[in-house]
């Protein structure tokens, strides 16, 4: 079934040559192994301080978002000519986050990828948390929240549209359908599990919950058909969302006329670098995960590496796009865009211009080299580098854009206040907090796509 | 009764009758009547009908009266008890429609002399000041002070009562301790009595203490403000023999050499002399030749900006500098002009001068010394410019002294126990008095001290009696021009605060204490004018309309130059590593607009800094010294050394600001700051430049001691950036350039296509647009003022600025040019440019932006959500963010003084220049009722109208023959940013200098 013959060296070859589970499972010892981590009684420790700490940042979050209605953005640092800064650059990466999981479950799914089947659960779900976390910035970061609703189309009395020319506009429709497919794409995806757990439920709460999530599901063949049929048109919808959301993103900046943001090359460069981010999130959080679950064997070494290459291939397309626009800002030979590239090299913010492309360039290249794609400290190491970088990318294309463009008597500078960091530290609390809910009670790898890349099922299949 | 005998003891009195209700009320009142609070607060309330308590019949009308005003404090539970009916307008007062405004004649006194303004009233509240297009000194135009005239009526620091060592007194009460000083010193003539007062031109106020002084003979009038024009008085003392008074014709002078004079920004003279001068250098209706102005300057003004040659020069190099040139003229100076570095500017500028007799002036600025301006008088009349570019008049000060000796006098009387009673009219000396006369301790010798001003200030903490001025918005007073032209001050509103004007707190000392000015003003006019009574009320009504007094203009008078003139001048100081060069401030002045927050937030010229001064260095001067003055992180800080300026035996420590074009070693210190009682929004704002300033060397002082102090200090300002990275923003050249290539445009600027994804909008009624004409633009910032006043736009305070959070509509960028050590200078007013192609129109995701059928880029303040990324996407950063509650909602004065035509904005939505779009309405409407088109000219926008030098045109580009229109015709015409394609409705027209080419060469 898989075109994908690369072997493992780490595994025995005598096995299958995709060895995306490790051998010696069963049906049952799959469905066990998950399915007993959101059923378990007893919630480790771990659990509970990993939960406790991320959800007291989550009420950092809160807090400021409680102070922040109450007196204004004025108490992020944005300013004149800065209008956008920490929250944008926070929309921009949460939603770049979300990216590697709707890549993974509807492009790789459609691709044949059975590798994806033991991350794509948890993928899905990062994806969704990264756009609530991405949702609250566009909608907090207006100067009156409360009237924020007049960006959806809403029949109302004022009898005003909203103006669809904006990129604003765009991106309402564009995340809110992300939003959306991923979700139902998820949960349409968990219902099987669902199940499975609502029959090994033994508190009658746990049944009735996973009962009424559930939907009825009895593994008929008619469900089974149903299921199958609405995944792939789920993953078939979702597929172009992967590219046109980071897409419509970037049109927030090519549209405008600011140096540093009215560039062609933003939408694929923009989908890149959301790729690039999200995979390296997805190692970050799948690497610790399965150590502290003991989930080696369904998540191996096959897929963190198979990650890495492509953290590495979009890294490379991200450098490309480093480097075009560098090259068109003097080719172009307009002044404006020459002096926002000498500015990027050598004005204020050169360290943080620097930084980004040790970050993004220069250190994902160590993912060449095989000792360090095997070693899981150093992919851990990678990733949280690229997820530095890629914030900072949107620092530099945000802020640093918008401190000196045309007219440099009104060039300003840029620096965040405590405000922006709790908003931007109480949205990772928030992030994380979401995930501990979520590996506790939802069965973090999919039960029955796992039990289908058994050798067991693969005879099956022949049949 | 009026106004002026409540006090606050009423709200405590009608609170407590207002916990009883109803019938309890009334026996209340009975009973609290025999409190002695009550019976205090009867004495006080009434103190001439006092006696009728005791009186059984009179005791019982009062009762009546006492029960009615009560139950109307009880029931309005107001603090103020209404003394006056108020009702709405059954029968409408002539003249007055609800809602629309009336405007009145008056005149703001600065510096001695009157600017002549119009006041526009909307149902009784003065909201916004325009100039007097009749008044000589205005001509249409304001400044910056007149401008923000408004926010200090409404000010709520103003002092609010008579006080006494601290306590609220009724003004009876100081009626009473002054009548028991006179009766002493009618004894002894007077002879211990003092008034002082700031320069007075006010004919009555004058006349008021001339009578003073012939009832007391023996008393003596002291005048004293820091920034008064002594030095001009006495250089003309030097050269006549006797004060007089200069006038300019800048409109008829080919050539001017200031001689470190900034007369386009200093001074009650400074918005017709701008205007006069432009009127010269204006390239347009086929003009095209200028006049040429060399200036030569201790520290960068807006004049040496403006100027085609400019010198910077330390203070003591200036008058080494006049004498050279007065040298070359021929002209005997009695001194031995000392050798210069700057042979061939003199020689040049003696060639011009002489090619150009008659047709040119010598100007003298009013912070050099007295010989230099005898220098300038000299070379006036040498070069036959008297009697056509310099017109000589009596002098307009009533009693003209030389402010340093008269306060010296004062305070030497005061320390020798010469001195009882002291009644200071306005001013703050405790504050700004030369430090070396201590003016606080002299002070403590005297008994009795009585304090008349705007706010509880410095001054009023060291005097027994404080009473509270009124505003000259709400006074009626008098007042001269720079020409000797009077004018009435006549009130827009009734005081605010209980306010006595200077005239009624004089006329206490006399034996009509309870005149009001209105009765003391009118009656002096009346003697003065004559004629019936009939008569003079048509002349009366006259006056208040025209707002001057027809033929008061001083006439032109011949004085004779003495011919051994340059005998009694001083010599010349001695030239020292550092000099010191004491200016009053360009926004707050000498430290009496501290408490107001638009003067405050106002750029400062040069350096845009707001809400603080600073140690204005050259760059060579601060290497060598090792400072650094440096954008700190947040967008609007600066970060500052700091140095420490000795000088004189006193040290004060100041933040640097780097500045190009001061010359070295000359260390520009603002006064104003370091106000202590200022008010909440002028208090402790550092630093105190008076503190160094003494009587010997009140504007330019040698011999400091500099160094550098331990800490920095952080800055306000709105322009990190001054040079224009070669960017097409500021065009320029030399009138030989503009005469080879018009349109001033750079060589490899092309021709841009107008391209558009939308339709062209088809404009077939109006279309406005603006024309800013940088060749006249002198950068005085009136018309940000003017903006913000006329457009309610809030003040930030100093926090935000450094977020660069400021909130004016309109700014002013400057830009340098050249070397650092003496740039060319650029000010480029920068309103929204209302694009064609709005860049900020397509980026709002709620249509909160819009284009309007005549070309307007509307902002619908209602239906923005405050998404900020209209204000990305403009390229000229022209829009503003209310990130906070900016705007002050809460207190009561400050709502009065708002325009009730615009929009008071709240937290979280956009705003920005709206071409002043209520104008544009009511233009409109007026027209439409008119049954015609809107003419040319009938619409100005609030910077348009107080622009001294015109240099903003609005109006109508569809209509060919428009003002606008002709300007846009111009080749100096460009767009900003033409290659962005945005088609700015603002457009420019470049700079051009008038350079000689002889000292082009030097």
């Amino acid at each position: 079934m898989s075109d994908n013959t690369e072997i493992n060296p780490d595994l025995d070859t005598t096995t299958r040559p995709a060895p995306v589970i490790m051998p010696g499972h069963t049906f049952k010892s799959v469905t066990d192994k998950i399915a007993s981590i959101a059923l378990g009684r007893r919630t480790p420790m771990g659990w509970i301080i990993g939960f406790g700490i991320s959800f007291m940042v989550f009420m950092v979050m809160m807090y400021t978002l409680g102070y922040l209605v109450m007196t204004g953005v004025g108490i992020w640092g944005n300013n004149q000519p800065v209008g956008w800064a920490f929250d944008i650059i926070n929309l921009v990466w949460w939603i770049g986050i979300g990216h590697a999981g709707t890549l993974i479950s509807a492009i790789l799914l459609l691709l044949r990828q059975d590798w994806r089947t033991s991350i794509n659960r948890f993928a899905e779900a990062m994806t969704l948390f990264a756009v609530a976390c991405a949702g609250l910035f566009p909608l907090f970061h207006t100067g009156r929240p409360w009237l924020a609703y007049w960006m959806f189309p809403v029949p109302n009395t004022m009898g005003m549209w909203p103006q669809f020319r904006s990129p604003l506009m765009w991106d309402v429709f564009a995340i809110s359908t992300y939003a959306s497919v991923s979700a139902v794409f998820w949960f349409i995806g968990l219902i099987p599990d669902f199940a499975t757990l609502r029959d090994r439920a033994k508190k009658h709460s746990a049944k009735v919950i996973y009962g009424m999530l559930a939907m009825g599901w009895r593994g008929s063949a008619r469900h089974w058909h149903n299921y199958e049929t609405a995944y792939l048109i789920l993953a078939g919808l979702a597929t172009p969302l992967v590219i046109s959301v980071h897409s419509v993103i970037s049109f927030d900046f090519t549209v405008g006329i600011i140096p540093g943001w009215h560039a062609t090359i933003f939408p694929p460069y923009f989908v890149a670098g959301a790729i690039y981010a999200g995979f390296a999130m997805v190692l970050m959080l799948a690497i610790p995960i399965r150590r502290w679950y003991g989930l080696e064997d369904f998540i191996t070494m096959r897929h963190l590496k198979n990650m890495s290459k492509i953290m590495l291939a979009s890294g490379l397309i991200v450098a490309y796009g480093y480097m075009m626009e560098t090259f068109t800002a003097w080719y172009s030979g307009n002044q404006f865009e020459d002096y926002m590239i000498k500015n990027r090299f050598k004005g204020p913010y050169a360290f943080w211009y620097w930084t980004l492309i040790a970050c993004n360039v220069i250190v994902p290249q160590l993912l060449w080299i095989k000792r360090f794609r095997n070693s899981i400290a150093s992919l851990f190491t990678v990733s949280v580098v690229i997820s530095i970088g890629m914030w900072l990318e949107r620092f530099i294309i945000i802020p640093v854009s918008l401190h000196r463009d045309f007219l440099p008597g009104s060039w300003g500078m840029y620096s965040p206040t405590e405000w922006d960091w709790s908003m931007y530290i109480g949205t990772i609390g928030f992030f994380v907090m979401l995930l501990f809910l979520f590996v506790r009670f939802v069965p973090m790898i999919s039960i029955f796509e796992m039990r289908t890349i058994l050798p067991q099922a693969e005879v099956k299949e022949a049949q | 009764m009026s106004n002026q005998d409540e006090y606050i003891d009423i709200a405590s009195l009608g609170s407590r009758l207002k916990s009883k209700s109803g019938r309890e009320y009334w026996r209340s009142l009975e009973e609290i009547a025999d409190t002695p609070e009550f019976q205090e607060y009867l004495h006080r309330e009434f103190p001439s009908q006092a006696s009728e308590w005791t009186d059984p019949v009179g005791r019982r009308k009062f009762l009546k009266l006492m029960g009615a005003s009560l139950a109307l404090a009880g029931l309005t539970a107001c603090t103020r008890q209404p003394t006056e009916q108020i009702a709405p307008y059954v029968r409408q007062p002539e003249g007055l429609t609800p809602g629309e405004p009336l405007f009145f004649a008056t005149a703001m006194t600065l510096g001695g002399a009157a600017l002549g303004l119009l006041v526009e009233s909307h149902e009784g509240r003065p909201t916004k000041i325009e100039g007097n297009p009749d008044h000589p000194a205005s001509r249409g135009a304001a400044n910056a002070f007149a401008q923000a005239a408004i926010l200090s009526l409404y000010d709520p620091d103003r002092s609010q009562t008579v006080t006494f060592i601290g306590e609220d007194r009724p003004y009876s009460s100081l009626l009473g301790a002054i009548r028991r000083e006179l009766v002493e010193q009618k004894a002894i003539r007077g002879a211990r009595l003092r008034i002082l007062t700031e320069q007075v031109t006010s004919p009555t106020l004058a006349a008021q203490i001339k009578s003073l002084l012939v009832e007391y003979p023996s008393a003596k009038w002291h005048q004293y403000e820091p920034a008064a024009r002594d030095n001009a008085r006495e250089g003309a003392r030097l050269a006549f023999g006797q004060p007089v008074n200069t006038i300019y014709r800048f409109d008829r002078a080919d050539v001017i050499l200031s001689l470190d004079a900034d007369f386009l920004a200093e001074g009650p003279t400074a918005v017709r002399y701008a205007r006069d001068f432009m009127s010269r250098r204006k390239l347009t209706d086929g003009n095209k030749e200028m006049s040429r102005l060399y200036a030569v300057e201790c520290t960068p003004s807006i004049t040496g900006a403006k100027a085609d040659h400019r010198l910077p020069a330390k203070p003591s190099e200036i008058e080494n500098f006049a004498l050279s040139v007065a040298t070359g003229l021929g002209i005997a100076t009695g001194r031995n002009a000392p050798p210069t570095a700057h042979q061939k500017w003199i020689d040049g500028i003696v060639k011009n001068l002489q090619e150009s007799r008659e047709r040119n002036l010598v100007i003298a600025g009013d912070h050099q010394p007295p010989f230099v301006h005898a220098l300038a008088h000299a070379m006036n009349s040498a070069l036959g410019n008297v009697g056509s570019t310099v017109i000589y008049t009596d002098p307009i000060e009533a009693n003209p002294v030389d402010g340093v000796a008269s306060i010296k006098e004062l305070v030497s009387d005061m320390n020798s126990a010469q001195v009882d009673v002291l009644l200071i009219l306005g001013g703050n000396p405790v504050y700004d008095a030369p430090a070396d006369l201590d003016f606080k301790k002299a002070m403590g010798q005297v008994r009795v001290r009585i304090h008349s001003s705007l706010h509880q200030d410095e001054t009023s903490e060291y005097c027994q009696w404080h009473v509270p001025e009124a505003h000259f918005l709400e006074s009626w007073s008098d007042a001269r021009a720079f020409d000797g032209t009077a004018s009435i001050v006549q009130p827009l509103i009734a005081p605010l605060y209980n306010g006595k004007t200077q005239h009624e707190v004089l006329a206490a000392f006399s034996d009509q204490p309870e005149r009001t000015s209105y009765q003391i003003v009118r009656d002096y006019w009346k003697a003065q004018m004559g004629g019936s009574d009939q008569g003079f009320e048509k002349k009366w009504r006259r006056a208040l309309h025209d707002g001057l007094i027809s033929n008061t203009a001083l006439p032109e008078k011949q004085f004779a130059l003495k011919a051994d003139w340059f005998a009694g001048a001083s010599p010349s100081r001695s030239s020292e590593k550092y000099e010191i060069v004491f200016r009053p401030d360009p926004t707050i002045y000498d430290g009496r607009f501290a408490n107001n927050g638009w003067l405050q937030e106002l750029p400062k010229t040069f350096t845009s800094l707001t809400w603080n001064n600073a140690a204005l260095v050259s760059p060579a001067t601060a290497r060598a010294l090792g400072l650094e003055s440096k954008p700190g992180k947040k967008g609007g800080d600066y970060i500052s050394d700091q140095i420490e300026i000795e000088h004189a035996g006193r040290t004060i420590t100041a933040p640097v600001w780097i500045l190009p074009g001061q010359p070295d070693d000359c260390i520009t210190l603002n006064l104003g700051y370091g106000r202590t009682r200022a008010g909440r929004v002028g208090n402790d704002a550092l630093f105190d430049a008076y503190k160094i300033r003494t009587s010997d060397a009140p504007c330019n002082a040698a011999g400091a001691q500099v160094k550098k102090a331990g800490d920095t200090f952080t800055l306000a300002t709105t322009q990190l950036h001054h040079l224009v990275e070669g960017r097409d923003i500021v065009r320029s050249g030399s009138l030989e350039h503009y005469h080879s290539h018009p349109d001033l445009a750079p060589e490899h600027h092309g021709e841009h296509k107008p391209l558009s994804l939308y339709e062209p909008y088809k404009y077939e009624g109006y279309a406005w647009g603006m024309a800013i004409d940088l060749n006249a633009c002198v950068g005085c910032s009136a018309c940000v003022v003017a903006c913000q006043s006329e457009n309610n736009i809030p003040v930030v305070g100093k926090e935000q600025v450094e977020r660069s959070r400021e909130m004016h509509w309109l700014r002013i960028d400057t830009y340098y040019k050249g070397e650092e050590a003496n740039p060319e200078t650029y000010f480029q007013p920068v309103p929204c440019m209302h694009c064609e192609n709005a860049p900020c129109e397509v980026v709002c995701p709620v249509a909160a932006t819009v284009h309007s059928a005549e070309g307007l880029n509307d902002m619908v303040y209602n239906r923005c959500v405050g998404t900020r990324y209209c204000s990305n996407n403009c390229p000229y950063k022209v829009r503003r963010f209310n990130y906070l509650l900016y705007q002050d909602f809460e207190t009561a004065p400050l709502k009065l003084g708002r325009n009730p035509e615009v929009t008071v904005r709240s937290r979280g939505v956009m705003e920005k220049c709206t071409y002043c779009v209520q104008r544009i309405q009511i233009a409109k409407i007026t027209a439409e009722k008119e049954d015609r088109t809107i003419r040319d000219g009938d619409i100005k926008t609030a910077c348009q109208q107080t622009c001294p030098t015109e240099a903003i045109v609005f109006g109508n580009i569809n209509d060919a023959e428009s003002r606008v229109a002709r300007l846009k015709q111009e080749p100096r015409n460009y767009s900003l940013l033409a290659e962005l394609n945005t088609r700015p409705r603002t457009t420019y027209l470049g700079a051009v200098r008038n350079t000689n080419n002889d000292l082009e060469k030097a």
